[in-house]
C-alpha cells in the first residue's frame, strides 16, 4: 500500500515534470531552428537594405522592419488611451452594473475572435466605407482594435492595484474625481497599464492574417510617405518568402526574417519586463 | 455651554443598506475644543466623522438622514459644494496615508489641485533646494507648504530632504506628513479616525502636542480607542454605543463621575 503511493506519487511528479519539459524543448527547438536556418544571412546589410525582388541575396528587409515597427509605435499610440480611458471608466466611475457587465462581456468576447475576423472587419469598415484604402493608417486601426482588449485587462489590474486610500486622501483635500484619477491613481497605475499595453502591442506585431487584408504588400519600392500608404511588414514577408518565392535562399532569407521579428517581440516583451521591474522598486506602497 | 458652536449636528441617523449605524445622534462642537469620541469598535464613531466631510458619498449603500450645520448651512443638503466643504474641513486617517510623491509634493497637492502652481524650476536642475533658500521663498506654494508641515511639529526633520520620497518617512513622521498635508489647505475644523492606533508612544506623544497646538486656530474631533488619549487632550469626550451618543460632556466629568453605568463599565476597560 505505501509502496503503491508512493509509486503513484513519482508517476504524477513525472508527468508533470515531462510536460514541463517538454514545453521548454519546444521552446528551444523553434528558437533553435530559427538560429540555425536563419543566422547565416543575417548581418547588417540584411537589416538596413532595401527589398531586392529579383535577387534576394542583394537585398534586406529593411522596409519589412520599418513597417513593423511604424506599426507598432502607431498601435500603441491608438489603443492605448483608448484601452486607459475605457478602464479608467470601468474602475473610476463605477458606471452602472449593466453597463459595467456589458463592457466587460465586450471585452472578453473581443478577445477570443479570430485575427482574420478582425482584418476583415477593417477591410470593411477602414479600408472600404472610410475609403483609407489598403493602407498603414487601416492596419493600425484594425490592429489597435484587436490589442484594444489586452490593453483594458491590464489597465484595470492596474488601476484596481491602487491602494483606496490614495482616492479618499485626495477626496478629503477638496479634489474633485477627476484631479483625484489624473494626478494619483493614473500615475500609479500608469506602470502597469504600460507594460500591460506592451505585450499587447508586441502580440499584435506577430500577427499576419489581418494585415495581408488591410494593407501589408510584399513588395514596395519605396518606403510609406504617409499614413495612406501601403506598406511591407515583417510576418507577412516571412509568409511570402516561406511559401511563394522560386529562389533556393528563400528559405533561409524566411527564417531570417522571423528571427528579426522574433528579436522585435522579444526587446519588446523584456523592454515591458524591464520597465515593471524599474516601476516595483520605485513604488512603495 | 458655549455660544455659538462651529458644527452642530441635529437628529443624525445613517443606514448602510438596510442596516442602521447611526440612530439620531445630536450633538454640537465647540470652537478650538478638542472632542474626542470613544466607544468600542462599530459603534459608529467612524461613520459620524465620515458624515461630516460628506465622504459616505463615496459608499453607495450609504443613506443619510438629518442635518449638520457648518457656517450656517446644512451641509447635508444636495446643492452643498462638497470640494469647498472638504476644505473647510480636513480629515487624517487611522493608517498614514502619504501619497506616492515626494515630501513637498504630498503637502502642496491639496493647494496645487486649487490652481496655485509649483515654482518653476528647469527640469535638469537638482529637485533638492536647501533648507535657506527655501525659508526666504516668497512663492506662496513654498510658504505654505513651510506653514504646514512647522504646524504639525515636522519641518525641522524633514527640511533638509524636502525632495524624499514620503515613504522613506517613519510610520509617525508620516503620520504627522498626512496632518501637514491637511493644515495645507487652512481647514477650520480638522477630523482624525484613530490617527494614533499605528503608532509607538513616542510617536503618538508628538502627534497630540501637535493637535494641542493646532487647537489655537482650529475645533479637532479625535475618533480614538485610546482612552488615556481622550483624557490627555480632549475637552470634551463623547461616549459612543451601538450608533448613538450614550454620554458627553466636559473630558475630566465623563472620565471620573459618568451618569451612565455603561460608560463607567466602559472608561474602566470593563469592555470594549
Amino acid at each position: 500500500m505505501r509502496l503503491a503511493q508512493r509509486f503513484h506519487e513519482r508517476l504524477a511528479i513525472g508527468c508533470c515534470r515531462m510536460s514541463a519539459l517538454l514545453t521548454v524543448s519546444m521552446l528551444a527547438a523553434v528558437l533553435l531552428l530559427l538560429i540555425f536556418s536563419g543566422f547565416r544571412v543575417m548581418n547588417l546589410h540584411f537589416l538596413t537594405a532595401n527589398w531586392q525582388h529579383m535577387d534576394i541575396a542583394q537585398g534586406g528587409i529593411f522596409p519589412a522592419l520599418f513597417g513593423s515597427i511604424a506599426l507598432g509605435i502607431g498601435v500603441i499610440t491608438v489603443s492605448f488611451p483608448l484601452g486607459l480611458a475605457t478602464a479608467v471608466f470601468l474602475t473610476e466611475y463605477r458606471p452602472h452594473a449593466l453597463w459595467k457587465r456589458t463592457v466587460q462581456l465586450a471585452i472578453r468576447n473581443l478577445a477570443g475572435v479570430p485575427s482574420v475576423v478582425y482584418g476583415l472587419f477593417g477591410l470593411a469598415v477602414f479600408v472600404q466605407t472610410l475609403a483609407f484604402g489598403m493602407s498603414l493608417l487601416a492596419a493600425i486601426l484594425t490592429l489597435s482594435i484587436m490589442t484594444l482588449p489586452w490593453v483594458i485587462t491590464a489597465a484595470i489590474e492596474a488601476l484596481e492595484a491602487v491602494p483606496l486610500h490614495f482616492r479618499e486622501s485626495s477626496l478629503v483635500l477638496g479634489s474633485t474625481h477627476l484631479q483625484t484619477t489624473w494626478h494619483i491613481v493614473l500615475p500609479a497605475a500608469l506602470p502597469g497599464s504600460i507594460t500591460g499595453g506592451i505585450i499587447g502591442v508586441a502580440r499584435a506585431l506577430g500577427e499576419t492574417a489581418p494585415l495581408i487584408l488591410v494593407g501589408a504588400t510584399f513588395y514596395l519600392s519605396h518606403l510609406p510617405r504617409s499614413l495612406l500608404d501601403p506598406f511591407m511588414a515583417l510576418p507577412y514577408h516571412t509568409f511570402i518568402l516561406a511559401t511563394q518565392h522560386s529562389s533556393p535562399v528563400a528559405a533561409a532569407y524566411a527564417a531570417g526574417t522571423a528571427l528579426v521579428l522574433f528579436g522585435l517581440t522579444v526587446l519588446l516583451c523584456s523592454g515591458a519586463i524591464l520597465a515593471r521591474f524599474w516601476f516595483r522598486k520605485k513604488k512603495d506602497w | 455651554m458655549f455660544a455659538s458652536p462651529i458644527l452642530a449636528v441635529r437628529h443624525l441617523n445613517v443606514w448602510y443598506g438596510n442596516r442602521q449605524v447611526l440612530g439620531d445622534v445630536t450633538l454640537d462642537f465647540a470652537p478650538h475644543h478638542i472632542t474626542a469620541l470613544i466607544g468600542a469598535s462599530g459603534s459608529g464613531k467612524s461613520t459620524f466623522l465620515r458624515s461630516v466631510n460628506r465622504m459616505l458619498d463615496t459608499i453607495p449603500i450609504a443613506r443619510v438622514e438629518g442635518e449638520i450645520f457648518f457656517q450656517q448651512h446644512n451641509i447635508l443638503q444636495e446643492d452643498t459644494d462638497v470640494i469647498a466643504l472638504r476644505r473647510s474641513i480636513g480629515m487624517v486617517f487611522q493608517n498614514p496615508t502619504p501619497f506616492p510623491k515626494s515630501i513637498f509634493d504630498n503637502v502642496a497637492y491639496g493647494l496645487e489641485i486649487q490652481g496655485i502652481g509649483h515654482p518653476r524650476r528647469p527640469w535638469w536642475t537638482s529637485r533638492h533646494r536647501s533648507s535657506t533658500k527655501f525659508e526666504h521663498s516668497h512663492h506662496p506654494l513654498d510658504i505654505a507648504v513651510m506653514r504646514s508641515l512647522k504646524e504639525a511639529a515636522l519641518w525641522d526633520e524633514v527640511k533638509d530632504r524636502l525632495h524624499h520620497s514620503a515613504f522613506r518617512l517613519s510610520g509617525g513622521q508620516q503620520q504627522r506628513l498626512c496632518i501637514a498635508r491637511a493644515l495645507a489647505v487652512q481647514p477650520s475644523v480638522l477630523l482624525l479616525d484613530e490617527p494614533c492606533s499605528e503608532l509607538d508612544p513616542i510617536s503618538t506623544r508628538h502627534i497630540e502636542q501637535t493637535l494641542l497646538r493646532l487647537r489655537e486656530h482650529l475645533t479637532i474631533v479625535i475618533v480614538t480607542h485610546n482612552l488615556h488619549q481622550a483624557r490627555r487632550i480632549a475637552d470634551t469626550t463623547c461616549f459612543f454605543h451601538a450608533g448613538s451618543i450614550l454620554e458627553h460632556g466636559p473630558t475630566q466629568t465623563l472620565f471620573t463621575t459618568p451618569r451612565e453605568s455603561l460608560t463607567h463599565d466602559y472608561v474602566h476597560g470593563h469592555f470594549g
